[in-house]
């Protein structure tokens, strides 16, 4: 079995236009939500998410680029383009068709269908651009990657709702663990910032009006957000040979079902997914220094997230850092374990934990430490990211700091 | 008004439970009738729809809802308040 590491990042998301930038919210405990602008947002009831404000695609991309690329495809080619930067690598012969994309997305083109229902449905056109389903299909984010950067090895598109990118970065973690590739590039992006996204949402009752506050008494729901994380996941000696800065290492992942609900968690699948990822980097409870929680600010999910882990940690659980930069960034669906991953890398390579922010009070439920509102500084060797989906599906991964 | 507002109450939830109206009565209580959080959110919509109203409910704090869901009575109750004062 060959070893991970991660050799490059990048992101975009409403905290930052960049690694740098978004970890300074990290840092600061920013919060990057904030009222909703586009088209029809007045007819919702949930005004507030994490959107990237200010955003010009002409900035980065041509006529013939934004012609195909939704904005969940620009977010992941910007992020994307970080992480290559980052890395360093170009790809070509054998090292081209050993390395892949796999990326998660829920909603995939989302926008890009809002647009053309409301424009066949509302406005009575009969004709829409020749590139709609190009452009919409959740699997052209990993194409487009797979086309810029020559990478001619396994790519496609993982759709677990809100685990999509950790199950897709697991799956990148395995390929390269088993020697399939060499490098894959991977993380997930989401823009369902729009107002048939958020309408769907609506409809569940689970979106607070005001602010995530997860983990906190009194919290009412999340707050979606949209962006993207991108990653470059390598094989140790292949970096290593090449003298490349690595970032962190990839150590085990874990995925389960609860095979129970479509909404509601489980805490028996949530923890049978952390324990199985600390099984799979050959970890030890209280080698675990900081979890970045599912937390989503909803009143099921932190307090099923709280027990899973006081079931696996035990007495561990009361040394444990656990936080949900959700509060921040809001929660980005199939990209949301990409940006989390940043601040587990963050952890471990900075020695700073991110907080979770808008903490009012402790919820009894939910007795854990959960960096209420200020980053702190901590010595950190091992992190877990959670990712919990509707429909029972989990998704955790283990880091350690780079070797 | 609320007689009729009641019988609407109680087809949405019969329908939902999957019982005939006769066993729903008006104090029976969701979890009685085997109505689970997804269920509820469901009659809130189908209310919603049956009385062309909004209905403010949030799943995460039902207690902080003036939409009182206790018993059948209550939810009638709370959708001839929200009838009056919407239509």
């Amino acid at each position: 079995m060959k070893r991970v590491v991660i050799t490059g990042q990048g992101t975009i998301n409403s905290l930052g236009r960049s690694v740098a930038e978004t970890l300074e919210g990290f840092r600061e405990g920013r919060c990057g939500i904030s009222n909703l602008e586009f088209q029809d947002v007045d007819r919702l009831s949930i005004k507030i998410g994490g959107q990237v404000k200010n955003y010009d695609p002409e900035r980065d991309f041509n006529r013939q680029q934004i012609a195909l690329y939704d904005r969940y495809t620009q977010f992941t080619m910007l992020a994307a383009r970080e992480a290559m930067d980052q890395c360093g690598l170009t790809f070509s012969g054998e090292l081209a068709e050993r390395s892949g994309v796999v990326l998660g997305t829920a909603g995939g083109g989302m926008t890009t269908q809002d647009e053309n229902y409301r424009s066949v449905y509302e406005d009575g056109k009969n004709r829409v651009h020749p590139f709609v389903v190009p452009k919409l299909m959740n699997n052209a984010a990993a194409s487009h990657v797979s086309m810029k950067y020559n990478l001619k090895g396994p790519s496609f598109t993982v759709a677990t709702a809100c685990a999509s990118s950790n199950h897709a970065m697991g799956q990148a973690f395995q390929m390269v663990r088993t020697g399939m590739c060499d490098v894959m590039v991977t993380g997930g992006s989401e823009s369902m910032l729009c107002f048939g996204g958020v309408k769907a949402w609506e409809g569940l009752r689970v979106m607070s009006r005001d602010a995530c506050r997860p983990f906190s008494l009194g919290r009412n729901g999340m707050v979606q957000g949209e962006g993207a994380g991108i990653f470059v996941f390598e094989e140790y000696e292949h970096a290593k040979a090449r003298g490349a800065e690595i970032l962190a290492e990839v150590a085990g992942f874990a995925m389960t079902s609860d095979a129970s609900d479509i909404v509601m968690p489980s805490k028996q699948g949530a923890a049978r997914a952390i324990s199985g990822a600390m099984r799979d980097a050959r970890l030890n409870p209280e080698d675990v220094c900081y979890i970045n929680a599912h937390g989503t600010g909803t009143a099921a999910n932190d307090k099923t997230e709280c027990a899973a882990v006081a079931d696996v940690f035990g007495t561990h659980a009361d040394h444990l850092m656990m936080s949900s930069t959700k509060s921040m960034h809001g929660h980005l669906i199939g990209g949301t374990g990409a940006v989390e991953l940043l601040a587990c890398i963050m952890a471990l390579r900075d020695g700073v934990i991110a907080p979770t922010i808008g903490y009012e009070e402790p919820d009894p439920e939910c007795a854990i430490d959960v960096v209420p509102n200020v980053a702190r500084d901590a010595k950190v060797n091992v992190v877990l990211s959670n990712a919990f989906a509707f429909g029972g599906l989990n998704a955790v991964l283990a880091l350690r700091k780079a070797p | 008004m609320s007689a009729n507002i009641e019988a609407k109450v109680i087809e949405i939830i019969a329908e939902q439970a999957v019982l005939s109206i006769a066993d729903v009565t008006s104090t029976s209580t969701l979890e009685e009738l085997g109505i689970d959080s997804l269920g509820l959110v469901e009659s809130i919509f189908a209310i919603e729809e049956a009385f062309d109203i909004q209905v403010p409910y949030n799943a995460n704090e039902p207690s902080e809802s003036d939409f009182d869901i206790s018993s059948v009575a209550s939810i009638t109750k709370a959708v001839a308040a929200i009838v009056q004062e919407q239509s």
